[in-house]
């Protein structure tokens, strides 16, 4: 049947912010192509975030899946490799997770089709999918697309905005049967931290660096994180340290993030975490070193102490959000 | 306990290059940041009773980074090294890998998270599916059991415990442990230890099907990125400096 396909990744029943995106995107691309595009949401709770994502346009695919004591990928990867050999849809999009990295690997293997990784923006052109791909952490951008007509390509977060569409698509529920892979069981899920804001997901995110000196240094970004509504990001030196989890950690072993804004305290920006973070909007650097690398990639360099500096930003924000200005 | 770990060479981060036909540069290699703290774990994991074997797919040049990673402790190495595979895409790739791991006993298969040089992230996923072994991503801690493994992976709030039977393909993270760095004892040994290099004949492919006339990617492009317009520098005392960046982000709509 051919078509481009969103693929969605659900949350507490909830779509993610990239599966919204993702939608965007297969939209926009159908208009520029005259190809179809579809959503598809698999989980246990497909359907309520289905009507969800119906909204930013695309027809939704539900597929119920419950996946008891499975990791969710694999239950994802199994239910959307039989769709995809049920349906022949010639551009699968997937979201540049941890989890749509986990499908889309099993689902090329599957499903045997191609796939272009690290999508940094794609586009339509003669009849394909012209996919933007940053490598070499960011330092070069290139443009490839298929030698044939399909394929799978994965997409950064904050690649394009979600925009509700005028007119919604409508939700269709459908039952597989899904391809088998070999047995692994999830014995037991452990909480660690709270559910914050993700960092993939976050239009905000202040980092802290080797600079913020101690655990409790590492508080003053938290708070200023907070204060913004936004997520906390931290440098390999500091997830090293104890501080804070991997899961925050920004740059090349950790993960590449676009927040619309990225205030980096005491981070001397080098190549290691400026590979993750360079494609962000506005680049605020709170340094004392006012040769740090980081001031080549920053749009504003405020030089000074950070153990200064941030809790008054902090306080400034505040005031500002709470209108005591 | 036989360990196989998939390690790639990339180029040096920071010190990359594309040439004008848009080939990598195939000398001045490295190990891979992520596939390094896989390696220390097996390295870790085989000191009561077993080895770990490297494999790696690359060019002539991959050869530094696979004496490294013997000098660290791995027992042996095999390189599959083949012209036809210079610009292979993502599933030529797979294929040979595939081939490769399927002339291997093991009882785990190692990968690291990413590479530093196309982030992708795919091929431990693809290649579990390919070769029909469990796959368990994303791992802060590896128990290996009596025909098991058992796995932390790392999810968005702590973590989750994975179980499978092995054989099985187990991916890292850097919360694995910083790798070692090699002894000098570990250096001299590595240079009497075997590197076996095998050809795409040697895993029974014919070289045609994976050069450039199967490739299912192709490059179009390649620019810079747009560079930023320089900053804006502010200096003086806190609360002056404070204010400024408060209005600075008020015009730019970010609070």
């Amino acid at each position: 049947m051919g078509g481009i396909w969103a693929v969605g990744e659900v949350g507490g029943g909830q779509p993610t912010r990239l599966t919204l995106e993702l939608a965007t995107l297969a939209r926009q691309l159908a208009e520029s192509g005259g190809a179809e595009a579809r959503s598809v949401v698999i989980g246990g709770d497909a359907a309520a975030a289905a009507a969800e994502v119906a909204a930013f346009g695309p027809d939704v695919l539900a597929v119920e899946a419950a996946g008891e004591g499975r990791p969710a990928a694999a239950t994802v990867a199994s239910h959307l490799a039989a769709l995809v050999a049920e349906r022949s849809p010639d551009i699968v999009l997937l979201g540049a997770t941890p989890d749509g990295k986990d499908v889309a690997g099993a689902l090329m293997a599957l499903s045997d089709l191609p796939i272009l990784v690290n999508a940094a923006g794609v586009d339509w052109s003669e009849g394909r999918p012209q996919v933007e791909m940053s490598t070499f952490g960011g330092r070069l951008l290139t443009s490839s697309t298929f030698s044939g007509a399909r394929g799978i390509v994965l997409v950064r977060p904050a690649t394009v905005t979600a925009e509700v569409a005028a007119t919604p698509g409508s939700v269709e529920t459908v039952t597989v049967q899904a391809q088998q892979l070999p047995e692994v069981r999830v014995t037991e899920r452990v909480e660690e931290a709270g559910a914050g804001v993700s960092i993939e997901e976050a239009r905000t995110i202040v980092g802290g660096g080797r600079g913020v000196a101690s655990p409790d240094g590492f508080r003053l970004i938290e708070d200023l994180a907070e204060a913004l509504g936004g997520a906390v990001g931290a440098t390999r030196a500091v997830v090293d340290a104890g501080w804070i989890g991997y899961g925050q950690q920004i740059g090349q072993t950790g993960k590449i993030v676009k927040p619309s804004l990225y205030i980096a305290c005491g981070i001397s920006g080098a190549i290691q975490h400026k590979v993750g973070v360079q494609t962000a909007g506005t680049i605020v650097a709170i340094n004392k070193d006012p040769d740090a690398p980081i001031a080549e990639f920053a749009d504003l360099v405020v030089i000074g102490d950070l153990f200064e500096i941030v809790p008054k930003l902090t306080e400034a924000v505040r005031a500002r959000t709470t209108g005591t200005a | 306990l036989h360990i196989v770990v998939l390690l790639k060479a990339v180029p040096i981060v920071g010190n990359e290059r594309l040439d004008d036909g848009y080939r990598t540069q195939r000398t001045q290699l490295e190990a891979n940041g992520n596939d390094e703290y896989v390696l220390e774990k097996a390295l870790k994991l085989t000191e009561a009773g077993g080895d770990v074997s490297l494999l790696t797919m690359g060019p002539a040049g991959a050869t530094d980074a696979l004496r490294k990673a013997l000098a660290m402790g791995a027992t042996r190495a095999y390189h599959v090294q083949d012209d036809a595979l210079a610009e292979a895409c993502l599933r030529q790739t797979i294929d040979v890998l595939t081939a490769a791991v399927k002339k291997l006993e093991f009882d785990l298969l190692f990968c690291g998270a990413d590479t530093s040089d196309g982030q992708g992230g795919v091929v431990a996923p693809a290649l579990a599916a390919r070769l029909g072994l469990p796959y368990l991503s994303y791992a802060s801690e590896i128990e290996p059991g009596e025909g098991t493994v058992r796995v932390h992976r790392l999810s968005p709030t702590g973590y989750d415990v994975l179980e499978a039977s092995t054989p099985a393909l187990v991916m890292g993270t850097q919360v694995l442990g910083e790798p070692r760095y090699p002894s000098l004892r570990g250096i001299m040994q590595a240079r009497s230890k075997e590197v076996t290099t095998w050809s795409l004949a040697d895993l029974g492919i014919d070289p045609a099907t994976v050069g450039e006339a199967t490739v299912t990617t192709r490059v179009l492009g390649k620019e810079a990125p747009p560079q930023r317009s320089g900053a804006t520098i502010l200096k003086g005392a806190p609360e002056e400096v404070v204010a400024q960046t408060v209005d600075f982000l008020a015009q730019r709509r970010l609070i």
